[in-house]
């Protein structure tokens, strides 16, 4: 996977599959630290201990195939960038990913196109209610799909002009 | 959120509004989007059809996106659902193949043999 933004759609996917409602994104970059931090947290149905304990085992899955590549492979770029990746969960309470990564590092995958990324979950997946939000030292840029839901009444978010509106207004607000 | 007035999200739901159809979708498209299928383009074939659909101005097409479809090597796939007829599942995308099947399967109703992998569970193309 070339672009962190496509380990993050994995990783929203992974949500999806587990029933989340709600998917929060959280990216940071702190200057001062030289940190990029990436956190995923949804309400979908957790993991239980066992299934936490193997999530880093590729040939483990919860989908009935034979791999389950995502979270190794993400986990594999955040430690070549010398971060991590940690992951929270329990049924019933949704998880959480939380990865770092040293922003300067050679070997740090490119950002990529979030917005492609954040678009393709909307576009998807219009019930889901996700916030996104980006923090480049002080500066903060968030997207929470409910108040535009709540603007659009009865028309759909994945509206293809609203789907446009968005690209415009990711475009101009994002800075990772 | 800046640089997405109220005033153009009510712009939207007017225009919405006027071209709305009656009835449900008539077409579903769906992506898959496992780690197989993101690493090898999925991603970009979804914005290729968000972008045909932005061009068609049709209104009952419906977009989402699922897990590998258990052929990973033959990504990037999507499975093609139109009223009254088989799934279609195509198979190895590009833009240029998605955007020649949104053509001719999506807007005309006719699918695109070359590309597809299989009708339905049975017919094999």
């Amino acid at each position: 996977m070339e672009e962190i933004s496509l380990h993050i759609l994995d990783i929203a996917e992974n949500s999806l599959r587990a029933g989340a409602k709600n998917v929060e994104i959280v990216v940071a970059r702190d200057r001062a630290r030289d940190l990029l931090t990436i956190d995923v947290r949804d309400d979908g149905t957790g993991m239980d201990a066992e299934t936490l304990a193997r999530v880093r085992n590729p040939f483990f899955t919860t989908k009935h195939k034979k791999t389950g590549l995502g979270i190794p492979l993400l986990a594999q770029a955040a430690e070549q960038a010398g971060g991590g990746l940690t992951i929270d969960s329990a049924p019933g309470s949704g998880t959480h990913v939380s990865v770092t990564l040293q922003w300067s590092h050679i070997d740090r995958p490119k950002m990529g196109a979030m917005a492609d990324t954040l678009l393709t979950m909307i576009a998807g997946h219009p019930e889901l209610d996700l916030v996104y939000e980006e923090r480049v030292d002080g500066d903060v840029f968030r997207l929470d799909t409910r108040e535009i839901k709540n603007e659009l009444d009865d028309v759909p978010i994945n509206d293809p002009a609203v789907l446009e509106a968005l690209r415009g207004m990711l475009r101009d607000g994002m800075r990772v | 959120m800046a640089k997405l007035t109220i005033a153009d999200l009510k712009k939207i739901k007017e225009d919405y509004h006027q071209g709305l159809r009656e009835g449900g979708f008539r077409v579903k498209i769906t992506v898959h989007m496992g780690t197989c299928g993101i690493a090898a383009g999925a991603r970009g074939i979804m914005n290729t059809i968000m972008e045909e659909l932005a061009k068609s101005n049709l209104k009952d097409v419906a977009i989402t996106t699922s897990g590998c479809a258990g052929l990973c090597s033959q990504e990037p796939m999507t499975t093609i659902e139109t009223t009254g007829q088989p799934p279609i599942k195509y198979t190895a995308l590009t833009e240029e193949k998605m955007r020649k099947i949104f053509a001719e399967h999506v807007v005309a109703g006719r699918p695109v043999t070359e590309y597809a992998l299989v009708a339905g569970h049975e017919t094999t193309y």
